[in-house]
């Protein structure tokens, strides 16, 4: 199937398959890395995420409206402040639902799916009746849009880039956050072993409650940066719960590491499939790929290794 | 909750033989008198001064997004019907239903509508789903839906008339008019993977081959996929003169903004994209400067400029909000109520049997897309319009086609 | 399974009290109901009825096994798939089909251009065939998902995910493979049943009483099973996996049977919905629907398997009245009945009832059996009986968060 091509278009073939998966790889850690703090970290499966990540989208849209109503001079910067709104508006309400909810149902994992799902459907409605059933549009300041020319065939998205970029930033501040901070310690010291943390004198609720607003600022920070590539709607966020659950999963669940390798497995698999076969089976290859492993391997690719 | 009518009873199916019909459609006219008994004969929710109707589209659900513009086109319609008198002197009430983007509640509520609440015509349906899930029920109660989506043909139903255009109208005028006015000679279709995209794109193909043109890709993707980047890869691999695009939902926006963000400016028409799938409504949630340039061959732009037209969108505006747009399928849910009032007056009764069979032939100078007539098929005699895409979410119409355009919903030598 | 239930005899099977349940609902579905609503409300209820199976189903495996299947939708698809191919195949005859390009296959085929049948869907000209098939093919599924997840202790949460997975990979492969599935609009236009109109309103009546005897065959299998030996071990697996493994058996055996008790159910009702409401599509197989069938399950009683049944009668009637009067409420009331019945009442209906009327109809029935009322039951069954032993909440936290410690906990390493 390669005969058609010259050699030097194979080049930018590779070159620029390869940037779309490592886009969708970016993508996959942006969903993923929340789920993967609140259900790895915690244990509470939260079907709420992808509703967690419309509202940092939605967030963006407000944004940037005030933006371009009150403050068009300075529209080219409105994205970065747009995000740390979208973080904190996120995180908040994540903190708000721990408080009203999930810490009445540690221990019980199954109910907190049962639960947030319940809440994602609340969501979705709150969003229909505040922003419309419509989809809207966030409009970007331009230095977003568009492409970098590499060479003559081979182009870069800039806002891929620019995902890319957010990914490896978040990426790394919630490894710093994890294992090079105090908080990170009490955190990683409660999955182990909750009583003894709480006997050495960790407030284990405290430390739950910034936990899941931290996964959930995440998303919001996820779903503002989507406004770039998919769109903004009150069901937008469904569409990526069984990508996001999958990535956890299969990348171990208590596991960073594990998110991000899965994440870049899965996304490798997909966008190289996409290219050969057609989008739908590619997705179904890639599903039945990753539940196949996880039945050969159902503790996922990384484990943290606990004595218990 | 315990009434069953004796007369929707008897008319168990649009199958039963003629002459049973009669005798039924005879009984039941004795049933009833004064003036009812001329304007109603089976038992529909007609009184001396009101008719009802449904409206059944989708409020909730994802389906929600698209279906909006359509039941504010229809109340919009009912309203400026009943302003002026009514049908044959009866105000028009409408009960909506709420279908819930969901196709077994479609089902549930168009038989609600038909056996509970008698209604005399539904406006209704978005997705094929919707109305594949209902026109059973349409034809063993006998009921009339007034369908407004542009669909991919393939159907003919007596109990519906399709106001939207089917496959063939949209697609060969845009092909015709993207090879001759710009000379477009190879072609990549894509879609969401379902029946429309996958009929149209099959039409597509078979006329592109006609032509003696090419098709250098056909793809699809699940519905709600976001990530297109692949798939453009290939493109820009293939270089084809036209982009074919028939993706929906969701995923029509990010398939929009990866592509401007991939550095295919649509303005250049290199390539230059056609779609029969984004309509205004749609770009609202694309955003206008990531659709700026593309290409739609559909009957209906909210930038006609006609006269019917204008005040169409001045009242549309009025009633919903001078933010809100209208596109193609919004109009064709507009043309339903106005269609049936016709037939209804032309039949002069709102027996079912009598608007179907007064419904061939109806014509409206006033629509806003123009003149519209009902064809023996069911569907519509339209022009098919080409618009070109401007930053601010509208389009500009650059061409039409010189005559209304015949629906031929089972085209020969393209299955 | 047989020796280990012979013993039970039928007082143990059914005791009196949970006798007045079935009696209860059935007077309620075979009288009450078919009396009271024209046949509109009743199919209506025919339609609930058939998600009351899969709840059932889930009663099963989640309420006694712990195994949460957020993909149920998948065997009420395979069900109903299986009904709708055999119903399509009818109404697809040479004569009816006659304006297609290839007469006498379905419509959707002649549209993507298939010229013949395809292989799998000759045996579903045979309704034999079709019925084995609904039995068959979701057991034959349940028991490779099964083997493949429980006997490598996947479990739990894992479980839940990985099930919603595949739900996910079957609608996109029932909408992708249009030619041979339908695709998106799936399967409509059914019209007879070996040359009987399935449309009319006695055929409905038919139905709907068909869809009840199958409920009571379906809620008979269920209680059998929870008041057998397995029942019981089941609970104990709940509750303690490892103890009931380390006494000998074979953990994963019974949550394979009992998982695929829950996919046969489920598919009965798919079968049963494609005939009560006349078509099949993808809507019913995805995630969004498996996962509302649980809330059918949790609303009624995760315990109960009376409950699930008035659970999944209740939720869809307040679904149907609420969209006809708030449409947009809708979402509203859903998503507060998921939060309230997990953290306000984890028993569902059936503990409400257990806790406020049951000690009263006790009483009175007491009263009117006077002496005959329990001997027969023994001390331990009564234990094991959960369902009507009033459930403090802090029971089943405490239950549930021994099976379920997660993440590595559900994995036992």
């Amino acid at each position: 199937m390669f005969a058609e091509y010259s050699s030097s278009e194979l080049l930018s073939i590779f070159a620029m398959q390869g940037v779309a998966g490592l886009i969708l790889f970016s993508v996959f850690v942006l969903m993923a890395l929340g789920l993967a703090i609140i259900f790895g970290q915690m244990g509470v499966i939260n079907m709420a995420h992808g509703e967690f990540m419309i509202l940092g989208a939605y967030v963006t849209y407000l944004t940037s409206n005030v933006f371009s109503t009150y403050l068009p001079d300075f529209f080219s910067i409105y994205f970065i402040l747009a995000m740390i709104l979208a973080f904190i508006a996120a995180a908040a309400l994540g903190a708000l639902v721990e408080w009203s909810m999930i810490r009445h149902l540690y221990n019980r994992p199954l109910d907190t799916l049962l639960a947030t799902w319940g809440l994602s459907l609340i969501l979705q409605q709150l969003y229909r009746t505040v922003f419309g059933a419509r989809e809207v549009g966030v409009t970007l300041p331009d230095w977003l849009m568009g492409s970098y020319q590499l060479t003559e065939t081979i182009e870069l998205p800039i806002n891929g880039l620019f995902v890319m970029c957010l990914a490896l930033g978040i990426s790394l501040a919630v490894a710093l956050l994890m294992y090079r901070s105090r908080w990170g310690t009490q955190v990683r010291a409660v999955v182990q072993n909750r009583p003894m943390a709480g006997a050495v004198g960790i407030n284990t609720a405290k430390v739950d409650r910034i936990t899941f607003a931290l996964g959930c600022g995440i998303a919001g920070v996820a779903g503002s940066a989507f406004t770039m590539i998919g769109s903004t709607g009150p069901t937008s966020g469904q569409l990526y719960i069984v990508d996001t659950f999958l990535v956890v999963v299969f990348g171990g669940a208590s596991s960073l590491l594990g998110t991000i390798a899965s994440a870049f497995s899965i996304s490798q698999a997909q966008s190289t499939m996409e290219f050969f076969m057609s989008g739908s089976m590619s997705k179904v290859l890639t599903l039945l790929f990753v539940v196949v492993i996880l039945m050969l391997r159902p503790q996922g690719l990384f484990t943290l290794k606990v004595r218990r | 909750m315990t009434t069953t009518l004796p007369s929707t009873a008897p008319v168990k199916s649009a199958r039963s033989k003629p002459w049973k019909k009669c005798l039924l459609t005879l009984a039941a006219s004795l049933a009833f008198s004064g003036a009812q008994a001329e304007v109603n004969t089976t038992g529909l929710a007609v009184t001396d001064t009101t008719v009802k109707v449904g409206i059944l589209h989708s409020v909730t659900g994802t389906m929600a997004i698209s279906e909006t513009g359509s039941v504010q086109a229809e109340k919009l319609a009912i309203e400026q019907i009943n302003a002026m008198g009514g049908v044959l002197g009866r105000k028009i009430e409408y009960i909506q239903e709420d279908g819930a983007s969901d196709w077994p509640t479609f089902a549930e509520k168009s038989k609600k509508l038909l056996v509970n609440d008698k209604v005399a015509a539904v406006f209704g349906c978005w997705t094929s789903a919707s109305r594949k899930a209902v026109l059973p029920i349409f034809e063993q109660y006998n009921g009339m839906l007034y369908y407004p989506t542009f669909y991919e043909g393939l159907e003919q139903s007596p109990n519906v008339i399709y106001t939207g255009q089917e496959a063939t109208q949209q697609i060969i005028a845009g092909i015709d008019w993207v090879t001759k006015t710009k000379g477009a000679k190879s072609f990549y279709l894509l879609g969401s993977d379902y029946i429309w995209p996958r009929t149209s794109n099959k039409i597509a193909r078979k006329h592109i081959e006609k032509l003696g043109l090419s098709v250098v890709g056909e793809e699809y993707y699940p519905l709600g996929h976001t990530q297109f980047n692949s798939v453009i890869n290939k493109i820009k691999l293939k270089k084809p003169d036209v982009i074919y695009a028939i993706v929906v939902g969701g995923s029509n926006v990010a398939f929009y903004k990866q592509l401007k963000a991939a550095g295919i400016d649509m303005t250049k028409e290199k390539p230059l994209v056609l779609t029969i799938s984004v309509t205004e409504d749609e770009i609202l949630g694309i955003g206008g400067e990531n659709m700026q340039g593309a290409y739609a061959a559909m009957k209906y732009f909210q930038s006609l400029p006609n006269d019917n037209n204008k005040k169409f969108v001045a009242d549309f505006k009025a009633k919903w909000g001078k933010d809100t747009v209208i596109g193609d399928v919004t109009q064709a849910a507009y043309l339903g109520p106005w269609l049936w009032k016709a037939a209804v007056e032309k039949a002069g009764s709102f027996d079912i049997d009598k608007v179907r069979a007064a419904s061939p032939g109806i014509e409206l100078t006033t629509a806003p897309e123009g003149y519209v007539k009902i064809h023996p098929n069911h569907h519509l005699w339209s022009k098919t319009r080409i618009g070109h895409a401007r930053a601010d979410g509208q389009y500009d119409v650059v061409f039409e086609t010189a005559e209304l355009i015949e629906p031929d919903p089972f085209p020969k030598g393209y299955q | 399974m047989s020796s280990m239930l012979s013993s039970q005899s039928m007082a143990s099977f059914l005791p009196k009290k949970e006798m007045l349940g079935f009696v209860v609902l059935a007077f309620i579905l075979v009288v009450v109901l078919p009396l009271s609503l024209d046949i509109f409300r009743l199919n209506l209820v025919g339609k609930y009825l058939t998600y009351a199976f899969v709840a059932v189903g889930l009663v099963l495996c989640w309420g006694y096994g712990g195994i949460l299947s957020l993909g149920q939708g998948v065997f009420f698809g395979l069900g109903g798939y299986a009904m709708a191919m055999f119903l399509k195949l009818e109404a697809s005859d040479p004569e009816s089909t006659k304006i297609q390009s290839t007469p006498g296959i379905p419509d959707f085929m002649d549209w993507n251009q298939l010229t013949e049948l395809p292989f799998f869907w000759q045996p579903f000209h045979s309704f034999g065939f079709t019925l084995l098939a609904i039995i068959v093919l979701p057991s034959l599924l349940g028991y490779i998902i099964g083997v493949a997840m429980f006997k490598r202790r996947v479990g739990g949460v894992y479980f839940a995910i990985i099930t919603q997975a595949i739900a996910a990979i079957l609608t996109i492969l029932i909408i992708g493979q249009q030619g041979y599935t339908g695709g998106v609009n799936g399967m409509t236009d059914l019209r007879t049943l070996h040359g009987w109109d399935i449309r009319t309103d006695n055929a409905k009546y038919v139905f709907y009483f068909l869809c009840v005897f199958m409920l009571f065959v379906c809620l008979f299998i269920a209680q059998f099973i929870r008041k057998s030996k397995l029942g019981r071990l089941l609970v104990a697996m709940r509750d303690k996996e490892d103890r009931v493994r380390f006494s000998g058996y074979d953990v994963s055996n019974f949550k394979i049977f009992v998982f695929c008790v829950g996919a046969v159910f489920a598919a009965i009702g798919g079968a049963l919905f494609t005939l009560q409401v006349g078509f099949m599509s993808p809507t019913l197989v995805g995630i969004v629907p498996s996962i509302e069938m649980v809330i059918f399950c949790a609303v009624g009683g995760r315990l109960s398997i009376i409950g699930a049944v008035y659970g999944a009668l209740v939720v869809n009637f307040a679904k149907t009245s609420f969209s006809e009067s708030f449409p947009e409420l809708w979402l509203f009331a859903m998503g507060g009945l998921f939060i309230a019945v997990v953290m306000a009442f984890p028993n569902g209906l059936a503990g409400l009832y257990n806790t406020y009327a049951a000690p009263k109809v006790d009483a009175l029935m007491d009263k009117l059996f006077a002496k005959k009322a329990l001997p027969l039951v023994s001390v331990e069954a009564q234990k094991a009986d959960t369902q009507h032993a009033p459930i403090k909440n802090t029971e089943i936290k405490k239950s549930a968060a021994d099976s379920q410690t997660m993440p590595q906990g559900a994995l036992h390493e």
